[in-house]
């Protein structure tokens, strides 16, 4: 194969190979001291953490031993032989995974609905006041950063055990995540029906109602079911704490290592998160298709 | 005057109507979301009274919990090595967890991978892999490796390796195709379109994913304590279950201000990577 390609002659070419050296030098220089500065935050961090990886070799094969264990039924049977015996609990199960869902639903409501109150007020093309909304957004971040098993630790010494602190952490987790989703969707809307409305004596309801509202209405509900995704998952684990949903039966069967019942509950929570997530994404794709022709 | 006027009310009434606001669709199904919420809202038991008559109480909480105290100096660096631990988890978590989606997005993207039935498996399982919380990630890896921060780490990493394979298998697939088809009529072959083609596409985007994670790691990272795998969640649980209130509210500030600061380190890198000139 011979080659027919036209090179430049050589005083301007060695003019050129020096400036791209200087270019590609300068960045090689500065891609090294990134990668020095990122091992050396490595190497503290993994003393940190505690990363110890003799032990981790030597305990690697009580991983694949975990899970040939997850996969025997007590019987010593493979789980798929018998998935009566496997699923013995199902019905318990299912009820108690029928809460997580509904607590991760009504949580989800909640929230979207204390964020759609808030990110009107908070969002800067509607509101002139700066304090109002500076106010709010903080309010917003807060929520957002407190981790919903942290509210939920806290609610459940409130409110006593039961489905009610876990609906309540998520709720408020949900609104300061959704509340900063929505301000920014406000933010961005077409100003001109709101400016019609007010041209025509509407009040700040009006514009809101009438202006705001209609088009970002598919928006907001296509967050809101991203999060009901993210919340199902949270809902599984607030359990944990004593919050409700299937979380508590989980924790007791892995810490008294009862590995059928671990397994078959992971396999119901995976299979109805997959499920919900297809759902979902379905639905969204739908609603994004709504508002790109209305 | 008078005349104008029913003149414009007349053309109005001549105007057909408006459409209605809502379609016959949104309302039913907006009435259905609202129904099931009420019922949802029935069957948990949560009702306002039922909050409004434990509302005093999550006051009476909420004010013990002022002002926010470490408790002593030696508790403080506790917490404030706790912290470091809980960073710690969340950087060596979020890189195990790039290291091994690096490749993985490769073989999950469909214009590296032709076989569909390899490209459809390794989808499910990392969708598999991500739909188990880090929590319970995180009791499983206390099992194999013993409590500590150690397990926190792995949990991460084992989750969000899944995610930021997806992510990187997405941002794989729409890679511009112009390099990769210029590589290939020049002669090179599929090493030389993996390494000029797509990764200097890819890899500024990564990166800004991994630090991301990062990012959101830190959160995971501070509740990942409350099972037992490592880090600032293990005494704030603690605290809040001793009903310690004061330390558990100066607990829950550190983790604010820890949050904040990297949000703010971690947003200048990001936009320090998306806009440095490409080579």
């Amino acid at each position: 194969m011979s080659r027919f390609v036209a090179t430049l002659p050589e005083p301007q070419r060695a003019a050129l190979a020096a400036t791209y050296d200087l270019a590609m030098g300068a960045r090689r220089k500065q891609l090294l001291l990134g990668f020095i500065i990122f091992v050396l935050a490595l190497a503290a961090a993994l003393r940190g953490a505690e990363v110890d990886p003799a032990n981790f070799w030597a305990h690697l094969g009580n991983f694949s031993g975990y899970f040939n264990r997850l996969m025997t039924l007590d019987t010593g049977a493979r789980v798929w032989t018998d998935p009566t015996d496997w699923f013995w609990g199902f019905f318990r199960w299912l009820r108690l995974l029928g809460e997580t869902v509904l607590i991760a639903y009504v949580g989800t409501i909640t929230g979207a609905l204390i964020a759609f109150c808030a990110c009107f007020v908070a969002s800067n093309n509607l509101v002139r006041s700066a304090w109002l909304r500076v106010t709010v957004r903080r309010m917003l971040e807060f929520l957002r950063t407190v981790p919903d098993i942290v509210f939920a630790m806290l609610f459940v010494v409130a409110f006593g055990l039961g489905p009610m602190p876990g609906v309540l952490a998520l709720a408020l987790h949900s609104a300061g995540t959704l509340g900063k989703l929505f301000t920014e969707v406000v933010e961005g809307v077409d100003m001109k029906p709101i400016e019609g409305i007010q041209a025509s004596g509407g009040n700040w309801l009006a514009c809101v109602r009438f202006g705001a509202v209609p088009q970002v209405l598919s928006n907001f509900a296509s967050y809101t079911l991203l999060r009901l995704e993210m919340n199902v998952r949270g809902a599984a684990v607030i359990g944990f704490v004593g919050a409700g949903g299937i979380g508590e039966d989980l924790l007791v069967a892995i810490r008294k290592f009862y590995y059928q019942d671990v397994s078959a509950m992971l396999v119901m929570i995976v299979v109805c998160v997959m499920l919900l997530d297809m759902g979902s994404e379905r639905l969204r794709h739908r609603l994004l298709a709504l508002e790109s022709h209305p | 005057m008078s005349g104008m006027r029913t003149a414009f009310m007349d053309r109005a009434a001549a105007l057909p109507a408006p459409p209605p606001t809502f379609s016959r669709a949104a309302v039913v199904i907006g009435l259905g979301i609202l129904i099931t919420y009420l019922i949802g809202l029935g069957v948990l038991g949560v009702t306002p009274w039922a909050i409004f008559e434990r509302l005093p109480r999550l006051f009476s909480i909420v004010l013990t919990m002022f002002p926010p105290t470490p408790g002593s100096e030696a508790h403080f660096w506790t917490y404030l090595e706790a912290l470091g631990e809980t960073l710690a988890i969340a950087f060596v978590g979020t890189t195990v967890a790039s290291i091994f989606a690096f490749p993985l997005g490769f073989l999950a993207a469909r214009n590296v991978i032709a076989n569909r039935i390899l490209h459809f498996m390794s989808r499910r399982v990392l969708d598999c892999v991500r739909s188990v919380d880090t929590l319970i990630w995180a009791l499983i890896w206390i099992n194999v490796v013993g409590l500590g921060p150690f397990a926190g780490a792995l949990a991460i990493a084992s989750t969000d390796f899944a995610a930021l394979a997806k992510l990187m298998s997405e941002a794989i697939e729409t890679a511009d195709q112009g390099p990769v088809e210029g590589i290939v009529a020049a002669g090179g072959n599929r090493f030389h379109v993996i390494r000029f083609g797509l990764l200097p596409q890819v890899l500024p985007i990564f990166a800004s994913q991994a630090l991301y994670y990062f990012e959101s790691n830190t959160r995971s990272a501070t509740i990942i304590g409350i099972v037992g795998a490592g880090g600032i969640g293990l005494y704030l649980s603690e605290m809040i279950r001793v009903l310690e209130w004061q330390e558990a509210a100066f607990l829950i500030l550190m983790v604010l201000a820890t949050v904040a600061a990297i949000d703010v380190v971690s947003r200048q890198l990001r936009a320090a990577i998306i806009g440095a000139p490409r080579g």
